[in-house]
């Protein structure tokens, strides 16, 4: 028989061995999918793992890489700050969306105007508009103790239902003969999140992601609030006692991801995305919860996951074209990566050892 | 004007998907475990008991299959949190990302085909709400009144001290985890056989947590429950009927209704739990947290 005795530390590899065991068994796991639903599987993993980044049409997916991975990053560095103090915001997708809108506001507000104030007024509006909705879920279980996991996921709801009536109605393109969708920012010189270097992919999101790993890894390393993060997820109770208050905490964690979140929004809708439409949260919001846990809530880990995940968001939509495999896949590599993850996190936590039978 | 008796036989339809659900989660958190997996599970049981149901031609075979396939798919987070000691809220929100996955990459070659008929019971409503009302009774009467419901709420109010007293705790809360899939199968599965008649992607659209918003409202009892299923069944009618009225307000402001009810009953009623003084309301002792037996 064996037995799990728990661990008092982790050994450094280990951290770094688990998420890299846990990609491997979803590769193994998701080809074993392929083979049911009749598809060759290696050659599926590779057109999804390979393929974007080597294959014959690499020129055109590489770019895609920051594109995709710059709203994964920006907000996963947000959500992970709260999660290492277990305060759950698991309503990004929805700040992500109210960041979308309140930013393109104003820039349909300032339309036809042109002006250098524009973008970055833009990105501010982006900001505060995530952080508010971030701060519904703080203040109302701060103040009456009302979960944050289920109010901040409610909020997706009705934020995905603002999108909507904000596309057929207040934000219509008033020359858009009618179709629902706002005007493309991409078409608005002042209010455009254009590529940077041509070729790379990367726009002010990418900046802005780059951005928020350092200013985390700083917050979490080498400020008194990171650190008062930190004892409060290990040990709330004395946490409490040194003076830790939680609904600072709280409001402080679910700000912050909200509006890195909102930003993450706003970067999208006035670049690759362009306007507002019913269809604005893609669902990055829930996959940067994914991206949070497999870069280990650690800001480098969460750099190399939002290039990892990325990459399967490509190459799930490069599966699309060649082998016809449904759009949903990704979605389910995605959950069962997020379940291994999870299983062999039991490693960092228990020590296997032999049961002695006495 | 409207019939009231008319109105409230469609708000038994309209409660039903959330009351199963909702009954489910109660049973798997009165087990001290907290499984956020309700909306996937519900989505995984719409699909296969939509795609049974349709190619058997028997909606009755497509709610058992849907009520299995909830069970089934409840196995990952079941194995993870009971053996594998995973931090639950996390791998219930593993399961519902999984289970939308899953639902969306198989459920592609039933889309736009129709659901078989239902044959309907007393009043003119699905056999299966009636089943769904008697199900609050017989969970009431299995948590507060049987030896079995004794124990899976021991083991959720102090599972050191179940284990102590010689229960099998992983394997309560694995009976209660499987049951709560399968009660969410169903409620899923209504919604694509019995409301919508046809299966779309992404179809239960939050009713998993409305759902688990609910057995925070009930206090964690069954009447509760019913209470909380009532009130949004009554809501989402409502807002339909507004909408059907034509009432000068947008569709999508209207149909927002559901979720800003969860919220502002969440809010009144843990602002409740709160001034009560007893922490964390009457919620079970266990609840969401890891049971390692080192002996």
């Amino acid at each position: 028989m064996i037995r799990l005795v728990p661990r008092t530390d982790t050994p450094a590899l280990l951290q770094i061995a688990t998420p890299i065991l846990a990609v491997l068994a979803t590769m193994i796991a998701g080809g074993i999918l392929f083979a049911i639903m009749g598809h060759d599987p290696v050659a599926a993993i590779r057109t999804i793992f390979w393929d974007p980044l080597f294959g014959p049409a690499a020129s055109y997916s590489r770019p895609q890489l920051l594109v995709k991975a710059a709203p994964l990053i920006l907000i996963a560095s947000g959500l992970a700050v709260g999660f290492r103090a277990g305060i759950w915001n698991i309503g990004a997708e929805g700040q992500y969306i109210i960041g979308a809108i309140t930013g393109a506001a104003v820039a349909l507000a300032a339309y036809p105007a042109e002006g250098m104030w524009i973008f970055p007024a833009m990105v501010i509006a982006g900001a505060v508009g995530g952080w508010a909705w971030g701060m519904i879920p703080a203040l109302l279980g701060n103040w009456f103790g009302a979960s944050e996991i289920l109010v901040s996921l409610m909020l997706v709801y009705v934020a995905q239902r603002i999108a909507a009536w904000m596309a057929f109605g207040p934000m219509k393109n008033p020359e858009g003969f009618g179709m629902p969708g706002s005007r493309n920012l991409q078409q608005y010189p002042a209010a455009a999140n254009p590529e940077l270097v041509a070729g790379t992919g990367a726009h002010w999101g990418v900046v802005a992601a780059a951005l928020a790993v350092l200013a985390t890894w700083f917050l979490m390393s080498r400020h008194i609030r990171g650190f008062h993060i930190r004892a409060a997820g290990i040990a709330p109770r004395a946490a409490r006692f040194a003076g830790v208050k939680p609904e600072t905490l709280v409001a402080f964690c679910l700000g912050l991801s909200g509006a890195l979140a909102g930003m993450a929004g706003l970067f999208e809708v006035a670049g690759p995305a362009g306007q507002i439409t019913d269809k604005v949260g893609v669902g990055y919001g829930f996959t940067a919860i994914i991206v949070a846990f497999l870069g280990r809530l650690h800001p480098v880990g969460i750099l190399l996951a939002g290039l990892l995940l990325a990459l399967t968001y490509i190459g799930g939509e490069l599966a699309q074209l060649t082998m016809n495999l449904p759009a949903a896949t990704v979605q389910v590599f995605q959950g069962m990566l997020l379940f291994f993850l999870l299983g062999f996190d039991l490693l960092t936590r228990y020590r296997i050892a032999r049961r002695i039978t006495a | 004007m409207i019939d009231p008796v008319a109105l409230f036989l469609l708000l038994l339809s309209a409660s039903t998907p959330i009351l199963f659900a909702a009954l489910g989660e109660l049973v798997v958190e009165r087990a001290g475990v907290l499984n956020l997996g309700v909306e996937g599970m519900m989505i995984v049981g719409a699909l296969s008991g939509f795609a049974a149901a349709y190619h058997t031609g028997n909606p009755f075979l497509g709610f058992a299959a849907a009520a299995g396939a909830g069970a089934l798919v409840a196995l990952p987070f079941a194995i993870l949190t009971q053996f594998l000691m995973s931090n639950q809220v996390a791998s219930g929100l593993a399961l519902t990302l999984f289970g939308l996955g899953l639902a969306a990459l198989f459920g592609k070659p039933v889309e736009g085909v129709k659901a078989p008929a239902m044959i309907s019971g007393p009043l003119g409503l699905n056999w299966i709400v009636w089943l769904g009302l008697l199900m609050v009774p017989a969970i009431w009467w299995f948590l507060n009144r049987s030896r079995a419901g004794l124990i899976l709420r021991g083991v959720g109010e102090n599972h050191d001290a179940a284990h102590a007293l010689g229960y099998n705790v992983r394997r309560v809360r694995i009976a209660a985890i499987a049951f709560g899939g399968a009660m969410a199968g169903v409620g899923g599965a209504f919604i694509s056989i019995a409301t919508v008649l046809q299966w779309t992607e992404g179809m239960t659209a939050g009713a998993g947590w409305i759902a688990l918003a609910i057995v925070v409202f009930s206090n964690w009892t069954a009447p509760g429950v019913l209470a909380g299923a009532w009130l949004f069944g009554g809501v989402t009618v409502l807002q339909l009927r507004l909408q059907a009225a034509g009432v000068r307000v947008p569709v999508q402001l209207l149909s927002m209704a559901p979720y800003l009810a969860t919220i502002i009953v969440l809010v009144a009623i843990s602002a409740r739990q709160k001034l009560s003084r007893r922490a964390g309301g009457t919620a079970p002792g266990s609840l969401g947290q890891d049971f390692h037996a080192l002996r």
